[in-house]
């Protein structure tokens, strides 16, 4: 069977299942025979955001919490474009790469500041909870908005994470909002979000969240005959999973005459054990981790005057991370690493004419590293960022051009073979998008961008791996696309939506691990690999009006990526040979579907998430094949009012066939699991 | 009404189709791996030595540690033969496989990583038991017990403890460990001559002081009577027919080369040592083929040199036995044995230590005969000789 079979079969699977959802669901509303008559959802249309030249694909609102979804990396499954590496468990690492340029070219904005890891570059997102997250956005490239510090224009692909802005019903001044979440993996998870309106203009905010789980589920492992009969099969419970954390996090909201500002201060401990990969023989790990990670962050935005806007942005963090291996049969680590940064930000924007803007944005960032490593070189880096940018509409079309000059300034405290380089880089990026008629809602749009990631610290300095000599990673992107949305007024339709966008990547000067003399326990980072993608995103989107005033909304996301090493062109062999091969971990094929059905206070919402076969190496062959993987989860949901509270109860179930995979080779997925939540509102 | 009841049913049928639909689940099962087979030479006729297992190591975590076999009798190269001589065993051979040996009717094959010792028929790789000894390196055999040497020494409560490594001592008939001996940190490769076994002290957890010793152990009583110093970070040993052992050191790779040593063994001293730089060795006779991978931090890139030394006349006599060229395919030589009959050199390329390795095979004067795709870091050879036993047997 090809995998293009396998997928339309699987997509088949997921419709068919779609309508035997809905089928129920009709029965159900029959036996209950109301008749109530009831406000549809708002269906909010964002196809002309401000000056955006290509809108994003975002989450927000109910939809992000119909999803079940117990951090961002769960949301952003649903993304097209995007895979999530995600080595299980509550606990478990989970980190996102867009369109297979690799982690470390993905920004992560938490409330419009980049959230920082000079180490390794990698943000886990398992780390954030949605609980007090309003939207996630993702923007490719970049977010095609002038107006924006100059950090934002510095990543190959951003997410943009918005923390709730408090919003107070009519004579309300204060509102509590408390979850408590419990089910499989021995998890208990109550968090509660106090906003208050201090004055009209001012509110505060405080969320503070408490996990706990074992982190314990089972899983199995085993293999066929070809004639398909049983040769192994083994049940074992992931251990070393166990999870306990604490988020704090507090902040002061303020409005203005045209501005805003706003000042949050973040504090997320936790503690866990990292539970490793199944290998023969070895069934659990004693590896844990200790984070804890600090920052206090404002930022300020007024117009003054009618053409000149100005965003003001600071930052400090504050990071520490302790790693201990207590394994007395193998090396003995306990390691533990500070990071600190400093970010500070100005942005301006001018408006020459009504359709055209230009802006000027200034970042500066300081960001050092100690570690109890042996021979540390302790590194500094000095990060000056520029950006200039300009925006204008013609007619119908709209237009966006921007340049960002990086100036790096590296220090270390011990002089290695030679002092580190000073960088200094420019990179353009164009965003355009043309309406080709006034009547028709479909947009055509392309950008181009080049950008590139700093080498980390660890691959400048981490002893013995590190490479003090590393250029910068580059990668060049270039896109065309459209997207067609329109509301429909009378009919079984009440919106419909479709994007589709083709691109082609280049990953240059790859930083690859290579071994470093004989033996398995030396690698040397090496600026070697070279990558080409290219891929096709698609995504429909739909509301439609059901009998007995259900209300069903779809969404259909389907990814192609044909994610090619090209390192090494010795390396040729039709077979077996890496050139040409798919790079590891990215399907050729991906995709999720969502559907949501409401029906006065209840809601059913299904999604499936599909991942094609993919390689752990760019040798594509069948010692290094792993088997396609999708879910299916089913959350139903009921409101409830009592007196002065309104109430929420969800049950989730999630992996619904209890489908056995991995996302990374050896590091077993939780099969079906439950989770049980109830929110309250006052 | 009617119609609602038989639109009711429709959609009842539905859902039975599409649940089972679902629960057919599109996915192929997850398949035993089958060997695959590549024909590489003719058939051989009845040849003393039968062929080769090749032990690839796997890179760590990847559980990828496979058995492949060249069967010199077929001339086939059979890749990752494993799984289906042992269809039962869950998880297949394990993570990062350190060593491979013959002893008797039987194949060891140390996996580091999974703690174990897989015991295999020697002829059908069935794997017939299993030694557990937590983080295990090198096994050498003696009058029916395996000496095997693991880092997984006695933990000391102390914040800065330091672990000691052990050889343990096995009955091969049970595969129980019956007496550990303490010796020096992270012990590598072991040797057994003249009633002693010799083990490397590597102290490769302990950089940048590493270990510079060489245990000796008493195989009469199974503890340690002395040290002989070498040199930092001790690897492989060997000793041959003249009384000497040979003994690599990896440097510390940054002042101190890599080198090779030999210890007298009558005196138990430090003989000398050759100017040359040794990741591996085999020694085949009087000859003691060797290559060389090092970081050069000049070019940053590795240079690899191969070279055959005398040990006889103590002096590397060639400072290449790849001679027509083909060596510059070789990215990183890891795995290097010579078949004592035929004198046919066999060197592997882990490459870039993730994806497939290579085998190649070069006649006695240097001449490539044939290569062939292996597993993930191809490192560790067993020939499998035809004995006495065996012809009984068959």
């Amino acid at each position: 069977m090809t995998e293009i079979n396998l997928f339309i079969r699987t997509i088949g699977c997921a419709v068919s299942f779609l309508l035997c959802v809905s089928g129920f669901a009709q029965e159900k509303r029959e036996s209950l025979h109301l008749d109530s008559i009831h406000n549809l959802d708002e269906v909010v249309i964002v196809a002309n955001r401000y000056k955006e030249v290509i809108p994003s694909q975002k989450l927000s609102g109910v939809e992000l919490e119909r999803l079940s979804s117990f951090s961002v990396a769960d949301a952003i499954r649903y993304f097209s474009g995007v895979q999530i590496k995600d080595y299980g468990g509550i606990g478990g690492l989970k980190t996102v790469d867009i369109r297979s340029m690799g982690t470390n070219h993905m920004g992560v904005f938490y409330d419009g500041i980049q959230l920082g890891n000079a180490q390794n570059g990698q943000i886990d997102l398992g780390k954030f909870s949605l609980d007090n997250i309003e939207e996630i956005s993702l923007y490719n490239g970049q977010k095609s908005e002038i107006f924006q510090p100059a950090k934002d224009f510095g990543s190959a692909g951003t997410i943009y994470l918005r923390t709730r802005r408090p919003s107070f019903g009519e004579g309300k001044r204060s509102n509590l909002i408390t979850y408590l979440r419990t089910g499989s993996f021995g998890l208990a998870n109550p968090s509660v979000l106090w906003e208050q309106k201090l004055s009209d203009n001012i509110s505060s905010t405080l969320n503070a969240e408490y996990v706990y789980a074992t982190g314990k589920y089972t899983f199995r492992y085993r293999k066929m005959f070809p004639d398909g009969t049983v040769a192994w099969d083994t049940t074992a419970t992931r251990m070393n999973g166990d999870i306990q954390s604490l988020r704090l996090e507090g902040g002061v909201n303020g409005v203005m005459e045209d501005g805003r500002w706003n000042l949050k201060a973040y504090y997320y401990d936790s503690e866990k054990g990292i539970p490793g990969a199944i290998v023969n023989n070895v069934w659990t790990h004693s590896q844990w981790q200790w984070d804890r990670n600090f920052f206090a962050q404002g930022s300020f935005l007024k117009q003054l005057g009618h053409r000149y806007d100005l965003l003001v942005n600071a930052k400090y963090a504050n990071d520490r991370m302790r790693y201990l291996n207590p394994d007395t049969t193998l090396l003995y680590i306990d390691n533990t690493f500070l990071q600190q940064e400093v970010y500070l930000s100005a942005a301006n924007k001018y408006r020459i004419l009504p359709t055209w803007d230009v802006s000027l944005s200034g970042d500066y960032q300081w960001n050092t590293l100690s570690a109890s490593l042996p021979g540390f070189v302790y590194p500094g880096r000095n990060t000056l960022l520029a950006a200039m940018a300009t925006a204008f509409e013609w007619k119908r079309i709209k237009a966006q051009v921007s340049l960002l000059g990086t100036f790096v300034f590296e220090e270390v405290t011990r002089m290695q073979e030679a002092a580190p380089a000073n960088r200094q880089e420019y990179t353009p990026a164009v965003f355009l998008s043309y309406r080709p008629s006034e009547k028709t809602p479909l947009n055509v749009r392309a950008f181009y961008k080049r950008i590139f990631r700093m080498p980390t610290f660890n691959d400048l300095y981490y002893t013995d791996i590190g490479n003090i000599s590393l250029r910068p990673e580059y990668t060049n992107q270039y896109n065309i696309g459209f997207q067609y949305g329109r509301p429909v007024a009378n009919g079984f339709f009440q919106y419909v939506q479709l994007k589709a966008d083709a691109y082609y990547n280049e990953v240059e000067d790859k930083i690859i691990a290579v071994p470093k003399g004989s033996g398995q326990y030396r690698w040397m980072m090496m600026n070697i690999g070279y990558v080409e993608i290219r891929g096709t995103d698609v995504s429909a989107e739909a509301s439609m009006r059901l009998p007995y005033a259900m209300q069903l909304r779809a969404n259909l996301n389907y990814t192609y990526q044909k994610a090619q090493d090209f390192s090494d062109p010795s390396d040729n062999d039709p077979a077996s040979g890496s050139y040409g091969g798919q790079i590891a971990y990215i399907p050729r094929h991906s995709g999720s579907a969502v559907a949501n059905l409401a029906w006065e206070s209840w809601n059913l919402n299904y999604s499936f998430i599909y991942v094609g076969e993919r390689y752990h190496n760019s040798s594509n062959i069948r010692a290094n094949y792993e088997r396609p993987w999708y879910t299916h989860d089913l959350t139903l949901a009921k409101a409830l009012r009592l007196k002065r509270a309104n109430l929420k109860l969800s049950v989730e179930v999630n992996n619904l066939l209890g489908q056995q995979y991995d996302v990374v080779l050896n590091y077993p997925m939780p099969g079906r699991n439950y989770k049980l939540i109830v929110k309250i509102m006052i | 009404m009617k119609e609602r009841s038989d639109n009711k049913r429709v959609y009842k049928y539905i859902c039975v189709i599409a649940l089972l639909a679902l629960l057919a689940a599109c996915r192929k099962e997850d398949d035993l791996f089958i060997p695959e087979e590549v024909p590489l030479a003719p058939p051989a006729g009845a040849p003393v030595i039968k062929g080769f297992y090749l032990l690839n190591e796997g890179n760590m975590g990847s559980n990828k540690s496979t058995l492949d076999y060249y069967d010199y009798q077929t001339g086939v190269y059979s890749r990752n033969i494993f799984a289906a001589a042992n269809p039962t065993v869950p998880k297949e051979m394990g993570d990062v496989g350190n060593d491979l040996k013959i002893y008797g009717g039987k194949l060891y094959a140390v996996i580091n990583c999974s703690n174990k010792i897989d015991v295999m028929d020697k002829r059908t790789a069935e794997k017939v038991g299993q030694i557990d000894i937590p983080n295990c390196r090198y096994i050498r055999f003696h009058e029916g017990y395996a000496y095997v040497t693991s880092y997984a020494g006695p933990v000391e409560i102390n914040p800065a403890y330091e672990q000691t490594g052990y050889v343990a001592k096995v009955d091969t008939g049970t595969y129980e460990v019956v007496a550990r001996c303490l010796v020096g940190f992270q012990p590598d490769e072991l040797e057994i001559a003249g009633g002693r076994i010799y083990v490397a002290n590597s102290g490769g957890y302990m950089a940048p002081n590493y270990e510079n010793t060489v245990s000796v152990i008493d195989l009469e009583t199974f503890t340690e009577t002395g040290r002989i110093e070498v040199a930092v970070n001790l690897h492989h040993l060997r000793a041959d027919r003249h009384g000497n052992l040979w003994v690599s050191s990896r440097g510390d790779y940054y002042g101190v080369p890599s080198r090779l040593y030999w210890i007298d063994l009558a005196t138990s001293q430090p003989g000398g040592s050759i100017e040359v730089a040794v990741s591996n060795f085999h020694l085949d006779g009087d000859s003691l083929y060797l290559y060389s991978v090092e970081w050069s931090y000049v070019t940053m890139s590795n240079e690899v040199t191969y070279g055959i030394v005398d040990v006889e006349k103590k002096a590397l006599v060639t400072r290449n036995f790849i001679t027509d060229g083909t060596g510059k395919e070789i990215k990183i030589p890891y795995g290097l044995t010579v078949d004592p009959l035929t004198k046919d050199i066999y060197v592997t390329d882990a490459r870039n230590y993730v994806l497939p390795g290579t085998l190649y095979c070069f006649d006695k004067n240097g001449r490539q005969k044939w290569n062939v795709r292996t597993g993930d870091i191809p490192a560790h050879f067993a020939f499998r000789e035809e004995t006495s036993i065996e012809k009984q047997t068959e």
